[in-house]
């Protein structure tokens, strides 16, 4: 074979490999949304579990995916956000810059069932909670910590430099030109970050077999007092978020109608989490667009 | 840039306060699983030796009968074939689609492909257990025999599930290679495919190898997907239709049925551990194969 055909022969098997690709992404998406996207109907996104009967539908687990995904960002970016600025801003090269890269490159390669035993151990029987949403929220925290971290500190980097000499040069102490001229430019890839680890966050679902755990109390929606212990809103009760619940109807195999539920859930899970991609893709272009165009 | 920010003024001491808590967080599991995981050794005294390489469990077993015992090879050899069968499966299509993508097709890649392979990353992976489970199980059961839950069904899941990571990685390494390669190539009338295979790929070596440890590590540490479709067996496979077992399926099936402070529960916890220093062996080795790629 002469090289001008080789060239050929290699060319068309890269172009059948990438459409081999696109076809898997395809087919798995459209089996996925064909076949679950029939069961969804708003009774069966509302109307809670059936434990042996069939047509119980995925609410409350709905809820507590939801739930748990504002209290876990809310925790990461409280402790993410501060750690990329510090890496972005003032850390200078030595033991302690080292250190915490090193942590989060740790961090970032833990299995997500070993962050899940070490929930179990710290957040759940350390503190005295059992299990709950507070502790599920912290296992996922530890998930995607390190994501926030490297994001913020790419976005705040990312800044021109000009703009914090400027803003210096104004008379501005560093933290002013941090937090009033630095945070607003980095502040459009630090929300597609967080948004993309929110995706993450739904989809979850080893982790928090031993932390949020697997079952959830009897929810009475309309008692919105956090202490209450059937209240929706209380963090320290246990919730089942909507992947545990696929994986869980599958291994109690209980319900008749298994195939419904699990198809139907892994619909919304997919759709939800394909929702907070393409969101994330689009504000992405959008603000780029915009900052272009100034 | 002003100096006053060397003090330690409140700012700077919050902001270092949650890097802090970044360590503190790392050193604090490292710490309690290797605690709760050296219990096997340090307290039930079981021999390393025998977790690691013996196939006899039976960690309830009385001590008058010879027991317990708690060989972990065959969760081990389970997770390792798994792993590597999944990446020897995804690691040409991963590739072949990050040249194709860089080199072959730079408009059509960056437009369709990258955008495809981020969206297969992010897929739960209950999902993709879930469609092992009633596509793939059911698929192997009818056209190549057997019960359908195996050794092949599991690392097929997986090697979908490693794929965007081996893509995204040697994507990246080929993108960062310096542009004067491939023009020196052309110039010297390589066709496209010799200079792919002779120039790029060899330069972004280091990078693409790094790309399939790191897609190795995550099979290693896949859980739910994995358990769904495995079929659970403790059992050193010895054709792909076997159904088998992993660490990680282990701790899964067996956690909630194990009493803490048990033996078996305690082994559990070694599992663990072991899972925890395989992922940092691996992000050692990516670490080594970077400084080795530098070097070149």
């Amino acid at each position: 074979m002469n090289a001008r055909t080789a060239d050929r022969v290699a060319t068309a098997l890269f172009w059948l490999g990438a459409i081999l690709l696109v076809a898997l992404l395809g087919g798995l998406l459209g089996y996925i949304v064909y076949h679950g996207g029939r069961h969804i109907t708003w009774d069966f996104l509302t109307s809670p579990p059936e434990t042996i009967r069939a047509g119980g539908g995925i609410g409350p687990q709905l809820f507590n995916s939801l739930y748990l995904l504002i209290l876990s960002m809310a925790i990461t970016v409280l402790i993410g956000l501060p750690a990329g600025i510090f890496l972005a801003e003032y850390a200078r090269p030595g033991l302690v810059t080292e250190a915490v890269r090193f942590s989060i490159e740790t961090l970032s390669s833990l299995p997500s069932i070993v962050v899940g035993l070490f929930g179990l151990l710290v957040f759940v029987v350390l503190t005295g909670w059992g299990y709950s949403l507070m502790a599920g929220a912290l296992a996922l925290t530890v998930i995607n910590l390190p994501l926030i971290v490297r994001v913020s500190e790419e976005a705040i980097r990312s800044v021109p430099h000009d703009l914090r000499e400027g803003s210096l040069a104004l008379g501005a102490s560093q933290w002013q030109t941090i937090w009033k001229v630095v945070m607003p430019c980095a502040f459009p890839g630090i929300l597609t970050g967080v948004i993309i680890a929110a995706g993450r966050v739904f989809g979850e679902a080893a982790a928090l077999l031993y932390t949020a755990g697997m079952s959830s109390p009897r929810l009475h929606f309309g008692l919105w007092n956090p202490a209450h212990p059937s209240s929706p809103l209380n963090p320290f009760r246990p919730a089942e978020t909507l992947a545990v619940h696929i994986w869980k109807v599958n291994a109690e195999g209980l319900i008749p109608d298994l195939r419904r539920v699990g198809d139907g859930a892994a619909a919304v899970l997919v759709l939800v989490v394909l929702g907070f991609n393409l969101g994330a893709r689009w504000l992405g272009r959008r603000i780029h667009r915009r900052l272009t165009a100034a | 840039m002003r100096r006053s920010g060397s003090g330690l003024s409140w700012e700077r001491g919050l902001l270092l306060a949650c890097a802090g808590l970044v360590i503190v967080l790392t050193v604090s599991i490292i710490v309690f699983i290797s605690t709760k995981g050296l219990a096997t050794f340090l307290v039930n005294r079981v021999s390393p030796a025998e977790f690691l390489l013996s196939t006899e469990w039976a960690p309830d077993r009385p001590a008058e009968q010879g027991g317990p015992r708690v060989g972990g090879l065959p969760y081990i050899l389970g997770s390792v074939a798994v792993s590597v069968l999944a990446v020897m499966v995804a690691t040409p299509l991963g590739l072949s689609g990050a040249v194709f993508a860089v080199e072959v097709a730079p408009r059509w890649g960056q437009r369709v492909l990258q955008p495809a392979l981020e969206m297969l990353a992010g897929i739960p992976s209950v999902v993709y257990g879930w469609m092992g489970l009633t596509v793939l199980v059911p698929f192997v059961r009818e056209h190549a025999g057997g019960l359908g839950f195996s050794l092949l069904a599991g690392f097929l899941v997986l090697s979908v599930m490693v794929l965007p990571t081996i893509f995204t990685v040697s994507a990246d390494s080929l993108r960062a290679l310096p542009p004067d390669l491939k023009e020196a190539a052309y110039a010297l009338g390589s066709t496209r495919w010799q200079t792919i295979r002779r120039v790029l790929l060899p330069a972004a070596r280091s990078g693409i190898i790094a790309g399939v440890v790191l897609g190795l590590a995550r099979a290693f540490g896949e859980a739910l997907a994995v358990q769904m479709v495995i079929g659970n067996t403790r059992k050193i496979p010895t054709s792909l239709l076997d159904p088998v077992t992993t660490l990680t399926s282990a701790i899964t099936m067996d956690m909630p049925y194990t009493v803490m402070g048990s033996l078996w529960n305690n082994v559990l916890w070694s599992m663990a551990l072991l899972l925890l220093l395989m992922s940092c062996g691996f992000i050692v080795a990516i670490k080594l194969i970077a400084r080795r790629g530098v070097k070149l």
